[in-house]
């Protein structure tokens, strides 16, 4: 199965960067514009938040990303080793944000959720949250 | 890339590019201090060369009509491209910022 790794240190310019490279990976299964829209879109709310909440803007910190392709499934994921989720139910809700003073929306889960295929969260408190997204192309 | 000008009464905020945290933290003051001066009727934001946003856009837009409300103004969206309008939809904001 082909694979891709990339790791970036927390930084805001690393969200463009981040969602760009998935994006330009997942071209290889020909996906619509809307496709390619989608999976930027997602990527950039799991960098964003990883960047925003697991390290609380602290860009010494590493996020990493694998994208792998099987058959006409992107598969992403999005990993830090940040602050965790204690309640993943709760955090996934539409609106909820334990940033609000930050301008945080609450819709980062809802648009990963609505706009990829499949949405999967893990997380440990202390040891860091892990997203797991796929979207089947065309 | 930010751009703003009044013109017959109203405020037309152009935003280009790629909206994400990256940019919405650096325009987030700037924005307010122009809704906050006043002289318009109206709060236009044009998103026609707009080419992503994520859900941080939201938060930032939904930050800056709060502002414009404490001034009494209006709030509208002229021409968002299409993935932005994807955003905007599922996050419900044409309800208090129409689409124009
Ligand atoms: N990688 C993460 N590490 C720790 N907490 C997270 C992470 N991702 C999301 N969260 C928690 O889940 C909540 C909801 O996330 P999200 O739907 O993206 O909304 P927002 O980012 O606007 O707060 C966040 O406010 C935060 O408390
Ligand atoms: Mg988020």
């Amino acid at each position: 199965m082909d694979k891709i790794v990339l790791i970036v240190k927390a930084l805001p310019e690393n969200e463009c960067f981040a969602r760009s490279v998935i994006a330009a990976y997942a071209t290889r299964l020909n996906p619509s514009m809307e496709e390619v829209s989608d999976i930027k879109t997602a990527v950039s709310e799991a960098v964003t938040n990883a960047i925003v909440h697991a390290y609380n803007n602290d860009a010494e910190k590493d996020i990493r990303l694998t994208a792998s392709i099987e058959g006409n499934t992107l598969w992403v994921s999005v990993e830090d080793t940040g602050v965790g989720i204690p309640n993943i139910v709760e955090a996934m809700k539409d609106f909820y944000t334990t940033k609000p003073s930050e301008e945080r929306s609450g819709l980062g889960f809802t648009i990963m959720g609505t706009f990829m295929s499949t949405l999967q969260v893990q997380s440990v408190v202390g040891e860091g949250t892990t997203v797991v997204m796929s979207k089947v192309i065309g | 890339m930010i751009h703003y000008e009044v013109s017959k009464g109203v405020l037309n905020i152009k935003i280009g590019g790629e909206l994400d945290h990256s940019v919405a933290t650096t325009i987030k003051e700037r924005l307010d201090k122009v809704i906050r001066g006043g002289g318009y009727e109206m709060v236009v934001f044009d998103f026609s060369d707009l080419q992503f946003m994520d859900s941080t856009g939201v938060g930032l837009l939904l930050g800056r009509y709060k502002t414009a409300k404490s001034m009494a103004k209006p709030v509208a969206i002229f021409r968002p491209s299409a993935p932005v309008d994807k955003v905007l939809k599922v996050s419900g904001i044409y309800s208090i910022m129409p689409k124009i």
